[in-house]
């Protein structure tokens, strides 16, 4: 492995690491933050002011920023599968934090996630050699 | 009620994401992550019309999201939304160009089988 192709693998594991948690915190804490109702499109703008839905937003912001930078040089069929350890990470916060009932098929879905991670994530290259080029 | 919310977020977010991607890659890799940095390549993104049609586009999809969550668990709405993974794979194949291997293919199955058990 030369020197560009381990510095872009590193690049891409940490930028894919602050994707995937920022992601997870920040649908947490909006739905920690979130009432039972909104009725008005005006509830719609007040309701960011809330301090936990304020911090989701902040976290949801660093999400989209680092999920650029990655996807300015890695392929979005790469970025999606190995990003989706997300919903995994998600659903354990629901059961955890929030007290979701998670069903014997949920786990197996997440099983299937996390094998579909593995597969696209340790063996092919992030980048398609000149695609989009 | 909850499937037009899901309805419309999986049809922005994928226009977004799209775009997004279009976007990024026209601008090229970003190298350098100190703020001044940040901030130039900031500056020219706000003027790349791909990138100002997804932060549209995703803005459709977050606010359609705040109305899912307020009447969705978080452990179900995480994972509906995710049929997008079905519109963006093929879409990077064909609208983006991307090789798209076998594996990735697999992959990407794989995941969205999952996603699929995970939010029935």
């Amino acid at each position: 492995m030369n020197t560009e192709t381990a510095r872009l693998r590193v690049k891409t594991w940490i930028c894919a690491v602050v994707v995937v948690f920022s992601n997870v915190f920040g649908n947490f804490f909006m739905k920690r933050g979130m009432p039972p109702q909104l009725s008005t499109p005006v509830e719609y703008i007040t309701v960011l002011f809330r301090p936990w839905v304020s911090l989701g937003v902040l976290l949801m912001i660093l999400w989209m920023l680092s999920r650029m930078a990655l996807l300015s040089w890695a392929d979005l069929s790469y970025v999606l599968p190995v990003t989706s350890v997300g919903y995994v990470l998600v659903a354990l916060a629901g059961r955890i934090w929030l007290h979701e009932q998670i069903t014997a098929r949920r786990w197996t879905g997440i099983v299937l996630i996390m094998a579909g991670v593995a597969l696209v994530g340790g063996r092919t290259a992030p980048r398609t050699a000149g695609a989009g080029q | 009620m909850k499937w037009m919310w899901i309805a419309i977020i999986v049809a922005a977010t994928t226009a977004g994401e799209v775009l997004q991607a279009m976007g990024m890659r026209r601008h090229g890799e970003i190298r350098d992550f100190r703020p001044g940095a940040i901030g130039r390549a900031m500056a020219v993104l706000a003027r790349n019309r791909y990138v100002i049609g997804s932060v549209v586009a995703m803005a459709v999809s977050f606010f359609a999201y705040m109305g899912l969550l307020t009447i969705a668990d978080l452990s179900f709405a995480v994972p509906a939304t995710a049929v997008t993974y079905v519109l963006e794979t093929v879409l990077a194949k064909y609208v983006l160009k991307e090789h798209v291997n076998g594996l990735r293919w697999a992959g990407a199955s794989l995941v969205i089988c999952g996603v699929a058990l995970v939010s029935l």
